[in-house]
């Protein structure tokens, strides 16, 4: 089976679950299927070589991000029928509305002339963790310990938020 | 390695193009057609995923030896953790004053 075929099938699976993600009705359903969509994407990421990437989007989007969304709804208890609908009309603009920006998307790429180069075999290992690790420690690691205050600064934004308010007693 | 005899076939970069520009819609769309506001921050991920795999993708095709676009990727989705986290404790305090998630009925702030 050729790598080509591969990728178009992978491709394929991934637009179906994102598609599915949007058509869903059951909110439950649709986090399920963006689970799918993540691991999708991150076989994409094997396909092109980016190892530490794939895992680190299976690890983190499809571990903990959509983890936590599933308990936020399980939390609020949304169901089918309490779901909201959106009528018509709207369902029928938002629709053109994305297939135009999709076209403008396409025609603004499609005449962006892209000189293939050809990356030797010697190229390709960028993707690795060595490698990814060594740069992420030398030349990237003032944002990286920025983003580690980023992340104490919404963990505590989160809890602050979340956190029911005394109740007052009259 | 075998995972390197991709450069020798035939996937080229307008594939990759065409699929996270697709991705990038698909994500949009579901904006603008869902009314639950957890549906919406999925959405933003899904789009958020487009343009980390068109990030890798030029990466893989025309990058050097040196990762930059990979570790871009990373930092994308160290914010997406801290945005999603962010949004759904304003989401959970919100369904806790209205009783609901629909972003029709978020509409205090009106003035």
């Amino acid at each position: 089976m050729s790598l080509e075929l591969i990728a178009t099938i992978l491709g394929g699976l991934t637009i179906g679950s994102a598609l599915m993600v949007v058509i869903s009705k059951h909110p439950v359903r649709s986090v399920l299927y963006l689970v799918l969509t993540f691991f999708m994407i991150s076989a994409n990421y094997v396909l092109m070589n980016a190892q530490f990437l794939a895992i680190v989007n299976i690890i983190v989007y499809a571990g903990a991000i959509m983890v936590l969304f599933l308990f936020v709804l399980m939390l609020l208890n949304l169901s089918k029928e309490n779901e909201p609908k959106t009528n018509l009309f709207i369902k029928l603009a938002s629709v053109v509305t994305g297939g135009l920006l999709f076209v403008v998307l396409i025609a603004a790429f499609k005449d962006g002339v892209i000189v293939a180069q050809t990356p030797g075999i010697d190229g390709n290992d960028q993707g690795l963790v060595q490698n990814l690790g060594q740069l992420l420690f030398s030349k990237y690691v003032v944002p990286f310990e920025v983003s580690s205050v980023l992340f104490i600064a919404s963990m505590v934004g989160a809890i602050l938020l979340a956190k029911r308010e005394k109740q007052t007693i009259d | 390695m075998i995972l390197a005899s991709i450069f020798q076939s035939g996937v080229s970069i307008e594939f990759y193009i065409v699929l996270a520009t697709m991705l990038f819609c698909i994500g949009a769309v579901g904006v603008l057609i869902r009314r639950n506001a957890i549906i919406l921050l999925m959405c933003i991920e899904l789009m958020l995923n487009a343009v980390n795999l068109l990030l890798v993708a030029f990466s893989t095709y025309f990058g050097k030896a040196e990762a930059d676009a990979q570790i871009f990727v990373f930092f994308i989705m160290v914010v997406a953790a801290a945005e999603a986290t962010v949004g759904l404790s304003i989401l959970v305090m919100a369904y806790r004053k209205l009783r609901t998630t629909d972003i029709g009925l978020f509409n205090n702030l009106k003035g």
